[in-house]
């Protein structure tokens, strides 16, 4: 739990609770267990179908050998360099289009939120942008930027600024009227408002965005390099593409998904800090 | 003669909807309160109750007629008014006494000095040792405290409350009415109370005012004369009684379809 509420001093448990309690801990065990089973499974059924001939490794590869791709990888380095720079350059792309969108998209969403008249004239226009697949943007950004670190963090840019500023947007346009007219009664200015009442009250909608607009972020990365890069992962699939490497593509799509899940992990601690005020989920188990 | 606290003369408010209807809320509505008085309104479900607070705390202008506030016609947010809502209004990411400390903050005192105050006035409401719990881990009751308490530590002359106690249940509101007579008799601000209850308003208030249903204008006037200080047991004597069903039949003939 995220949140302690610790008015009541916990008494002796009694057989009951303590059965109860074991009964939730093996259903925590028994999650656990068939996910482990599951995942072991699936490859194990990848394996087997691929040795026995009903798959075809050109185009399916295999786990083997995708675990040896990603051992080459990590003991000799790629083709490009030793994996971990790259990764470190995807990385820092993904980093600062993430970081540069969405506090673009913060501001912007809040601006627009409180001011009637500027969010009934953009909001067309970006109704618009919105519906345009911005991928396509990522040519012209390697036209203006060129192949290097630019134009990735541009299109990532991109990709995360109207996650954000949508779900901005939207919170502010959310946020209590009697707690804004709270606060001007209680003495509040326009701008203390804005920051002690629209901005936390919009917190949790913002938080949420940037869940979804991490994986914007890579993928825009990692699109950019598949257009044009020197260095990054982007440029190892397209580079295994290339070569009809499938099982460099799954490696590379491995090393992301690591990355994603540690991201996601990352947002989740942010977020539980961040929001300890609200009231925790309980899940009630049966007794 | 002194100017009156609040002075409502001839007010109208009308609201448009974004299709170009136009609703009148409040018709020719007068009322004066004076330094100190207690006032209550009643009046039936949409009769423009709230929007006479609205209009006193220069959130929300009438469209004719004018408000005064102690002589002097309300051009926006007064600092000597205090609000209190009937929804909770209290800052959920805030604890209790950063909630109560956010009124002296926002006027600029220093952000210790402010705490230190609040610290005070959480005691003052009975909710020592929960300074810093969160909102929601709070009953209904206790976060109505909080709002008495952020109302109260800005001292304000005008008190303006709007049906602040109906979402209680009925013991948790005899207890929050006395806590706010408690906390009222001891500066006297003056006060417009709005609530659909009778008994609520005869208990708290020197003047019951009764609206008609809407567009909402003054149909009578009560004076309430009984002693103070109140305890909830008031509404046992025959006079409460009485002036209960005398209200009661006022607005009988408004909520009746």
């Amino acid at each position: 739990m995220n949140t302690t509420t610790s008015t009541m001093t916990p008494a002796v448990p009694s057989t009951e609770e303590r059965l109860a309690l074991r009964r939730a801990q093996n259903y925590r065990r028994l999650v656990i267990g068939l996910r482990t089973g599951l995942a072991l499974a699936a490859i194990a059924a990848w394996e087997i179908t691929v040795r026995i001939g009903w798959l075809d490794p050109f185009f399916f590869s295999q786990p083997s050998a995708i675990y040896q791709q990603l051992a080459t990888w990590l003991t000799e380095g790629t083709g490009q360099g030793p994996l971990w720079s790259e990764l470190l350059v995807t990385m820092e792309e993904t980093a600062l289009g993430f970081l540069i969108g969405s506090v673009l998209g913060i501001i912007c969403g809040i601006a627009l939120g409180r001011n009637k008249l500027a969010a009934d004239v953009f909001s067309i226009y970006i109704k618009v942008a919105n519906a345009i697949p911005r991928v396509v943007l990522g040519s012209i950004f390697i036209i203006m930027f060129g192949l290097g670190m630019g134009s990735k963090v541009a299109l990532a840019v991109v990709m995360v600024f109207f996650v954000v500023f949508g779900n901005a947007f939207q919170g502010v346009r959310e946020a209590d009227r009697n707690m804004i007219a709270n606060a001007y009664i209680l003495g509040a200015n326009a701008r203390q408002v804005t920051t002690s009442v629209v901005l936390p009250s919009a917190l949790s909608w913002i938080l949420a965005s940037l869940h979804v607009s991490f994986g914007f972020a890579l993928v825009g990365a990692v699109v950019g390099e598949f257009l044009g890069a020197r260095h990054g992962i982007g440029l190892l699939i397209s580079t295994a593409q290339g070569t009809f490497n499938a099982a460099g593509v799954f490696a590379a799509m491995i090393v992301l998904a690591v990355v994603a899940l540690g991201a996601e992990y990352l947002l989740t601690a942010v977020e539980n800090k961040l929001l300890k005020w609200k009231p925790p989920q309980f899940v009630e188990m049966g007794m | 003669m002194m100017s009156p606290a609040i002075e409502l003369s001839n007010v109208s408010r009308k609201f448009i909807s974004p299709k170009g209807k136009v609703t009148l809320a409040l018709r020719d509505f007068s009322l004066q309160v004076r330094e100190g008085e207690f006032c209550a309104i009643v009046g039936p479900t949409g009769c423009g109750k709230s929007t006479t607070l609205g209009m006193i705390t220069g959130l929300n202008p009438p469209s004719s007629g004018s408000v005064k506030v102690f002589g002097k016609p309300v051009s926006g947010v007064d600092p000597k008014i205090g609000f209190v809502f009937q929804a909770d209004a209290v800052f959920p990411w805030k604890s209790v006494l950063d909630n109560v400390a956010c009124g002296p903050i926002f006027r600029g005192l220093d952000p210790s000095a402010a705490r230190d105050k609040a610290a005070d006035w959480v005691r003052r409401v009975g909710l020592a040792g929960f300074e810093h719990h969160y909102p929601h881990q709070l009953s209904g009751g206790m976060r109505k405290r909080v709002a008495l308490a952020q109302t109260f530590i800005n001292e304000p002359a005008i008190l303006l409350m709007d049906e602040p106690f109906s979402a209680l249940d009925v013991q948790t509101r005899a207890m929050m009415q006395e806590e706010l007579l408690g906390l009222w008799s001891e500066r006297k601000a003056s006060v417009v109370f709005v609530t659909h209850d009778i008994d609520e308003a005869i208990t708290l208030a020197d003047r019951v005012v009764v609206l008609t249903k809407g567009p909402g204008s003054v149909k009578s006037v009560y004076d309430i004369p009984l002693p103070r200080p109140r305890a909830t047991e008031a509404r046992y004597t025959p006079e409460f009684i009485d002036l209960s069903r005398q209200i009661w039949a006022d607005l009988k003939a408004e909520v009746s379809i």
